[in-house]
């Protein structure tokens, strides 16, 4: 009997990542028997699944977007480990992406396989800090897998959020940002640089503001737009998700200064197609500093790349001498982060 | 720099007119000379440096960027100059102070191709990464953010409550950074001198007919005619000859209309229409072709001499404001015609002639004689008073354009497309079409044509309304509408195209009545569009 090769236990399929030996797959992008759920983005995790293992905020957000989960869940609190079939072991480690979001660590036949998930490296008062793990393989996204990707500091961003407000008197500010993490990060962000003002939502929002609240993040004074007088909205700012922005519920507000806080508004370009006129680059995501300077941490023997611009990560890691492969794998999203 | 590089910033981003006029005067005002005149031009005509092509950046990159992540960079980012701002490594420790505009200009003006790559890497060393997008748009001359001079010199008044007719006389003939301009306009000096350069003079416009008659003791007709309004100016001094076309925005277009240009001789600004002769010899005068011969010879720096055979260009003639320098625009425009008629005889006879006034007893014979026009050159009638000195922009009461009535035909809504701006939330840009035949035994619904003005605010919450509720399918931006709406559509003229599956064209269609009482298999048929063909 030879030795299997190694690394060999874990495979990508098209779908998600499967561990062989629990028969277990990572954020699958169809239902599954038991699923290790990194964060609780949709397209990251889906329903439907016999077994969920997750971080316990992870699993609230799910079942608050799903109703309450109908099957088993494993909560696997941050540091903690779960032992699967087969004998691997699941630890969950913070990926500092949104609220509940993990690494997962795995361990089997005496190698160690971290799956990052997303995540980012800059503080975000809504969750706590990417963790660096020693690990064999390392399997990254690189959703701004690109050297133009720098994101600048938040405060800068938050500063120019503000003037606008200030400068645009009479007018409200409408904030596009994904309804689960850059939304409450914009708000808690907004709150650490001393607005004390109510900041508005979208009915979108709501929900998942309270459970961040509920969660111990502290948003202050939220308000729905539904039904507040359009006077009441002048100079306020208003937090929706990017659907909402140029849609007929945008008519409601005070002329609204149409902003977006994502990474991809590093491009002048993609801020004028969605007819931004004041572009936010706030993201969730690793930007191109924060996932190389990552890679070189972790100092893997390998490095697997997952979603997002691959081509340009894999140069990198040609160029630094670094083993790296990618990995095809389909249902992941990037358009609105 | 890095205000230039903030008002650049928001000038791409800000999608109405009025907001980029308010960011362009507040920089002006807030900037001091020579900066504002050279972000001015910078922004306008853009700055040569012969020295800095965007070969350089790609250079200047390929020295600090391995070639694989700068092609899938640029690729990705679609720009150039953005990627490279994006991507230039900034140097350790602290930045040197950022570099004023002045000082980029400056530096670059002095720059040879062979000192280029260090001058230009010493700049963007300076720089955060919105100077430098900024630094490397200024320096290849490659803004494209959509200012117009006009829009400019519209911002320019606005900044220090100055006439933006009085802006537009003294614009030409300045060049950046414009102090003398500035020196007018913000510090109160003389304004520059105009009358030695062939100088731009702003256009006097007219108002829209709306009174139900006019006296014409008061007031002379002419035909308007249907090509592009400009403006001819002649100087002979110590400088030198020169003439120079102008259109209606104050663009100078000689050199698409070389036949014109050189054919005056005389030292005078006249004002006309350039038209060109074609097949089409009518009206009273003869010899102008349709609009869309004329279209032609339009949006062309060079002119090929098949089309200077093909389309030769005239100008009929409507005034004349300077005259061997003597300025006759306080005169009255009875004074101007006299002295207009005296001197078209001792000009060229096949590059100009007079737009004749229109004999008329009275208005009611006017009004006989505008419907019986069926010449196509012909776009209306102008009615000037008498006594109207020639004065910049429009001024209520001295001319006014009485159009001919427009077409009509009823078309079917297919397709509506958001707008941008205050409209991005409505179906605001709308495509219709009419039958190919007989919509009863089978035919098809083919587009003719696109409007998105000639409703009002409540048409336009119906429009959209109904846009959403009979959408039939969807393509990006477009819905297609299950063709249920009929539109009543105004337009000016149609043409023979080839370009159009329909094969017309129509001139400034325009959604004059939302037809809800018709049903769609009423609207009309594609032949009686091609009815109305006029050439």
């Amino acid at each position: 009997m030879t030795m299997a090769p190694p690394f060999s236990w874990l495979k990508p399929e098209p779908f998600g990542l499967h561990v062989i030996p629990a028969d277990a797959w990572i954020d699958p992008a169809r239902a599954v028997d038991t699923a290790l759920v990194t964060h609780g983005h949709a397209d990251h995790a889906r329903g439907g699944h016999g077994l969920t293992v997750a971080t316990p905020e992870t699993l609230a957000i799910m079942a608050l977007r799903y109703g309450v989960l109908e099957t088993a869940a494993t909560p696997v609190a941050y540091g903690e480990t779960v032992t699967l079939k087969g004998g691997v072991k699941a630890t969950y480690l913070p990926a500092g992406h949104v609220l509940g979001s993990a690494q997962i660590l795995l361990e089997h036949a005496g190698e160690r396989v971290i799956v990052t998930g997303d995540y980012k490296r800059r503080a975000d008062p809504t969750c706590p800090p990417f963790q660096v793990t020693p690990c064999d393989v390392f399997v990254t996204e690189a959703t701004f897998g690109l050297p133009v990707f720098r994101h600048p500091p938040i405060a800068d961003e938050m500063a120019k959020l503000l003037a606008a407000r200030e400068n645009e008197q009479g007018r409200c500010v409408l904030v596009g940002a994904y309804a689960l993490g850059k939304a409450q990060r914009v708000i808690a962000e907004l709150r650490a640089a001393g607005y004390n003002d109510t900041i508005w939502l979208h009915g979108a929002m709501e929900r998942m503001c309270r459970l961040y609240q509920d969660h111990g993040v502290d948003l202050g004074d939220l308000q729905a737009v539904a039904g507040a007088p359009k006077a009441a909205l002048a100079n306020a700012i208003i937090i929706c998700p990017p659907s909402a922005l140029n849609d007929r519920w945008s008519r409601r507000l005070p002329e609204p200064v149409t902003a977006m806080a994502s990474g991809w508004m590093r491009v002048r370009q993609r801020a004028r197609q969605r007819g931004v006129e004041l572009p936010l680059i706030i993201s969730d995501h690793a930007d191109w500093d924060e996932l190389t300077q990552t890679i070189g941490q972790v100092n893997p023997a390998e490095t697997w790349i997952t979603h997002g611009r691959e081509e340009a990560l894999l140069r990198w890691c040609e160029l630094t001498q670094r083993k790296a492969r990618a990995l095809a794998l389909v249902g992941y999203e990037d358009e609105d982060d | 720099m890095n205000r230039f590089a903030a008002l650049l910033d928001a000038l791409v981003l800000t999608p109405s007119r009025n907001a980029k006029l308010a960011l362009l005067a507040d920089y002006m005002r807030e900037t001091p000379d020579p900066d504002r005149g050279w972000a001015l031009a910078a922004l306008t005509d853009g700055l040569d440096f012969p020295a800095v092509k965007a070969s350089l950046i790609r250079s200047l990159m390929a020295q600090r960027v391995d070639p694989v992540l700068w092609t899938l960079s640029r690729d990705y980012v679609g720009d150039t100059a953005e990627t490279a701002s994006l991507l230039w490594p900034e140097p350790p420790g602290t930045r040197l102070p950022a570099p004023s505009v002045a000082e980029v200009v400056e530096t670059l003006h002095a720059t040879t191709r062979a000192t280029a790559p260090t001058i230009l890497a010493d700049l963007l060393d300076r720089l955060d990464v919105n100077g430098r997008y900024a630094l490397l748009k200024l320096a290849t001359g490659a803004m494209r953010i959509g200012i117009s001079a006009r829009l400019a010199k519209v911002a320019f008044a606005q900044a220090f409550s100055v006439s933006v007719e009085d802006v537009e006389e003294y614009w030409h003939g300045q060049a950046p950074p414009y102090t003398p301009l500035f020196d007018w306009a913000a510090n109160g000096a003389e304004p520059p001198r105009t009358d030695l350069l062939p100088l731009f003079r702003p256009f006097m416009l007219a108002h829209p007919l709306e009174a139900e008659s006019l006296d014409l003791k008061d007031y002379a007709a002419e035909w308007k005619w249907d090509g592009i309004r400009v403006q001819i100016v002649h100087v002979a001094n110590e400088l030198g000859r020169e003439t120079r076309v102008y259109s209606r925005s104050g663009d100078d277009i000689s050199g698409a209309f070389p036949e014109v240009t050189a054919a005056l001789t005389t030292p005078c600004v006249l004002d006309g229409e350039l038209l060109v002769r074609g097949a089409h010899q009518g009206g009273e005068t003869g010899g102008a072709a349709s609009f869309n011969a004329l279209q032609q010879r339009l949006g062309r720096k060079t002119v090929s001499k098949a089309m200077l055979a093909d389309y030769p260009a005239f100008v009929r003639l409507y005034d004349l404001l300077i005259e061997d320098g003597e300025d006759l625009r306080e005169w009255s425009w009875e004074q101007r015609r006299a002295r207009l008629e005296a001197l078209v005889p001792r000009l060229d006879a096949t590059r100009f002639d007079i737009s004749q006034v229109i004999a008329a007893r009275d208005f009611d014979d006017l009004a006989e004689t505008r419907s019986r026009a069926r010449d196509e050159a012909i776009e209306g009638v102008m009615l000037k008073r008498r006594d109207s000195p020639y004065v910049a922009g429009r001024r209520t009461g001295l001319w006014y354009k009485w159009k001919r009535d427009p077409l009509l035909i009823d078309c079917v809504l297919m397709y509506a497309q958001r707008g941008s701006g205050k409209r991005s939330s409505f179906y605001s840009d709308f495509t219709f079409g009419c039958w190919n035949g007989d919509p009863d035994a089978g035919a098809e619904l083919l587009p003719v044509g696109k409007a998105y003005f000639g409703f009002t605010d409540e048409e336009l919450k119906f429009l959209d309304r109904h846009v959403r509720q009979h959408t039939i399918g969807k393509f990006g931006p477009v819905r297609e509408t299950d063709k249920s709406l009929v539109f009543e559509v105004a337009f000016d003229s149609v043409h023979a195209s080839k370009r159009h599956k329909s094969g017309v064209a129509m001139r400034f269609p325009r959604i004059s009545r939302i037809r809800t009482d018709k049903p769609a298999h009423e609207a009309d048929r594609l032949d009686a569009l091609k009815a109305l063909i006029a050439d």
